[in-house]
């Protein structure tokens, strides 16, 4: 086990822009099982996009409704009738805030991904092309973050950030930059291998023989190489970030639900009404976790396979090919953490 | 600290290239330096820690604020010597640390090193029946769905990404509801029933871990009634790193079933199930047992979630209800003890790579 040397397959640079595009251009790749795989991942992330983007068209009502005007509505009332998906012990309506959900997710997720991306790329390329004290002292921390459980990090930085009470976009940001911390070890790591990788190769060093600043080789030569296996962990984060995000809301530290919808706090709220039963407040906004990350995760395992000529289904019948000695060491990574 | 960090620190999944070439160290030099590395990245954690925790203020006046007249309030954060710099409390902190003193709870005034020794076994045994659970579900799946390759293989996957996209806290609420409330066959929340309990606490020598206190005393009506409590909380937590095993164990028998060994193997008439259990599967089981190492990490993470679920009373139910009633000197003392107990394991974990693979040592 060395660096992770995931054979990225280098797109057609002829063909046009958009095929070129990574998850176009593995859609294209793909056969049988596979290319089932990632269409349904697509389809369910696309319908989780839809519905948070139509949310207020789609929802019958708000997330913090509690009446309309033929009155308050029912407390604990069975699915049916004018609530689809039954209503909570609080009053609100369960389908109406399974939908709500889907926007606090997806801010969470953009926030959470945007901010680690950026941290940890910049720091990964800084620490791997120029080493020295600054490396190790980041290593030693990033490797002491990641061991640990992340749940924990996330609870620690939600105390920070929030003290626990949380307003939406307090919420919201409390969420995110807690889920941030958890995953900037993650790409630093990556980023840095890369790096280090590529700091090695002809193109770096004829670059700094033409007199290329430092600035100059990483973002120019450095960047554009390191970052290619980026829309593989995107992928696996964003449905870790849903996780985390339900993870704090179960715990209680998630957003109140006059402020904002959030699927794990709902489900913690649900956690008395089984014993009496009642299944409707828990099971939905459950399955709704479970739709989103499912779908993340099949998109990210298929580009995962499909960057992996060892797990790529073949278009022809072929023979096994002799494999590199090293085994998708980002799959192990991905679901480690 | 500068000599141990010139070493290469704890490489878990092998992503650090600046790997030395061996100077003729041998095992125990590499037990040595791997055992070193434990007191950096727990004093990285420790440290950031404190101060993260301490950014937003003093403990007191996050659990008590609003409740006290702020003269009180005041007053007991003079007492308790919240007022002074930043700096000396990080020093006594650490002092009481290395005397193993991780602080006391604000909200109901316990130890919280006592803490562990009354439900740690707790945890211990959620993660043992859960480890368990996980191993004999995902290891067998993985090297059959690595076998066949054809649409089993594709409804294996399906499950292990089913097993990692559902929440913990989900998969409990549904088990509990199926087969707890509407089945009836199973109890619904706790360790075991107030009397089985009580039977097996008033052992003596007692380890904590009930089914062992049951089997020890030959009481078999508590080990029935341990092991019914037991069983929906170790399929919840068990399924979620099951299908992480299985993954794994899929790809990485996939990788080394193309090697010419395995063909070599084959061609002597080697039985097919014969070439996945033992050819394939062993050398593919050295990635396994370092993920497994950091799979520890999440299932202390899992664990509090679905002891909260199944109100399990271990360690993280009681960090839950810490979160709850905002003591954070409870929650630092029980995060502090669960790094401790993380590094500790990924020590052990890396022991045992190495024992297995020489390759592994430094």
């Amino acid at each position: 086990m060395s660096t992770p040397d995931v054979p990225v397959p280098v797109a057609n640079p002829r063909a046009p822009f958009y095929r070129r595009l990574p998850v176009v251009s593995h859609f294209n790749k793909s056969v049988g099982l596979q290319r089932g795989m990632l269409v349904i991942g697509l389809i369910l992330t696309g319908l989780f996009l839809l519905t948070a983007l139509l949310a207020p068209l789609v929802a019958p009502y708000g997330f913090s409704q509690l009446s309309d005007a033929d009155g308050s509505f029912p407390t604990q009332q069975p699915p049916g009738g004018k609530h689809l998906l039954g209503t909570t012990v609080g009053g609100y309506d369960v389908l109406s805030r399974v939908i709500w959900g889907t926007q606090t997710a997806l801010l969470v997720i953009v926030v959470a991904v945007v901010l680690s991306i950026f941290a940890g790329v910049v720091l990964g390329l800084v620490s791997g092309y120029l080493g020295g004290w600054l490396d190790r002292v980041l290593v030693v921390v990033a490797d002491a973050i990641y061991a640990f459980p992340s749940l924990l990090v996330a609870i620690v930085m939600a105390i920070v950030i929030s003290g626990g009470q949380s307003s939406l976009l307090g919420g919201i940001m409390a969420a995110a930059v807690s889920i941030t911390v958890v995953f900037i070890p993650q790409y630093f790591r990556v980023i840095r291998a890369e790096t280090i990788r590529l700091k090695a190769e002809p193109f770096v060093e004829s670059a700094k023989v033409v007199g290329a600043s430092n600035l100059r080789i990483i973002t120019r030569h450095i960047y554009r190489n390191a970052t290619r296996t980026l829309p593989l962990i995107f992928t696996l984060n964003a449905s870790e970030a849903i996780l985390t995000l339900a993870a704090l809301g179960f715990l209680g530290f998630g957003i109140e639900p006059s402020s904002a919808a959030e699927w794990g706090f709902d489900l913690n709220k649900a956690l008395a009404d089984t014993t009496s039963g009642i299944w409707w407040t828990g099971l939905f906004p459950g399955l709704a976790i479970v739709w989103t990350v499912l779908g993340l995760t099949l998109v990210g395992e298929s580009i995962n396979d499909l960057n992996d000529p060892r797990l790529r289904g073949r278009k022809r019948a072929g023979g096994t090919s002799t494999a590199p000695a090293n085994t998708a060491v980002i799959t192990a990574e991905g679901s480690a953490s | 600290m500068t000599t141990l960090i010139e070493s290469p620190p704890a490489d878990a999944d092998g992503l650090l290239p600046a790997k030395k070439k061996s100077s003729g160290g041998g095992l125990g030099q590499y037990i040595l330096i791997r055992f070193l590395l434990i007191f950096p990245t727990i004093f990285i954690l420790v440290t950031m820690v404190f101060f993260l925790m301490r950014i937003t203020g003093d403990p007191i006046t996050a659990a008590m604020g609003g409740r006290l007249p702020p003269e009180q309030l005041q007053e007991r954060i003079h007492a308790a010597g919240y007022d002074r710099p930043l700096f000396t409390q990080y020093i006594e902190y650490l002092g009481q640390l290395a005397t193993g003193n991780f602080g006391t709870t604000l909200s109901d005034n316990r130890k919280v090193t006592e803490m562990l020794t009354t439900y740690g076994s707790a945890t211990l045994e959620l993660s043992i029946n859960a480890l368990i659970v996980a191993l004999l579900v995902g290891i067998p799946l993985g090297m059959l769905a690595a076998h066949r390759r054809d649409h089993l293989d594709a409804v294996l996957r399906i499950f292990a990404i089913l097993c990692y996209a559902t929440p913990v806290f989900f998969a409990g609420l549904l088990l509990k509801l199926t087969f707890s409330v509407w089945l009836g066959w199973l109890p619904v929340a706790g360790r075991a029933k107030t009397s089985s309990e009580l039977a097996l606490t008033s052992l003596q020598a007692p380890t904590g871990i009930y089914w062992l206190d049951a089997l020890r005393s030959g009481n078999m009506a508590a080990l029935g009634d341990v092991m019914a409590h037991a069983v929906l909380p170790a399929v919840a937590l068990g399924l979620l790193t099951a299908g992480i095993f299985l993954r794994l164990v899929r790809t990485n028998v996939i990788g080394t079933l193309g090697r010419d060994y395995v063909e070599a193997g084959r061609s002597r008439g080697v039985s097919e199930f014969r070439l996945v259990t033992k050819h394939a599967y062993k050398p593919a089981l050295i990635p396994i047992i370092t993920v497994m190492g950091l799979q520890i990490a999440v299932m202390l993470g899992g664990a509090v979630l679905t002891e909260k679920t199944f109100e399990w009373k271990g360690l993280g139910f009681q960090l839950a209800t810490y979160l709850t009633a905002r003591d954070f000197v409870a929650v630092q003392g029980i995060v502090v003890l669960l790094a401790v107990i993380v590094a500790m394991t990924n020590f052990i974990v890396d022991i045992i790579a190495a024992l297995i693979d020489p390759r592994v040592r430094y």
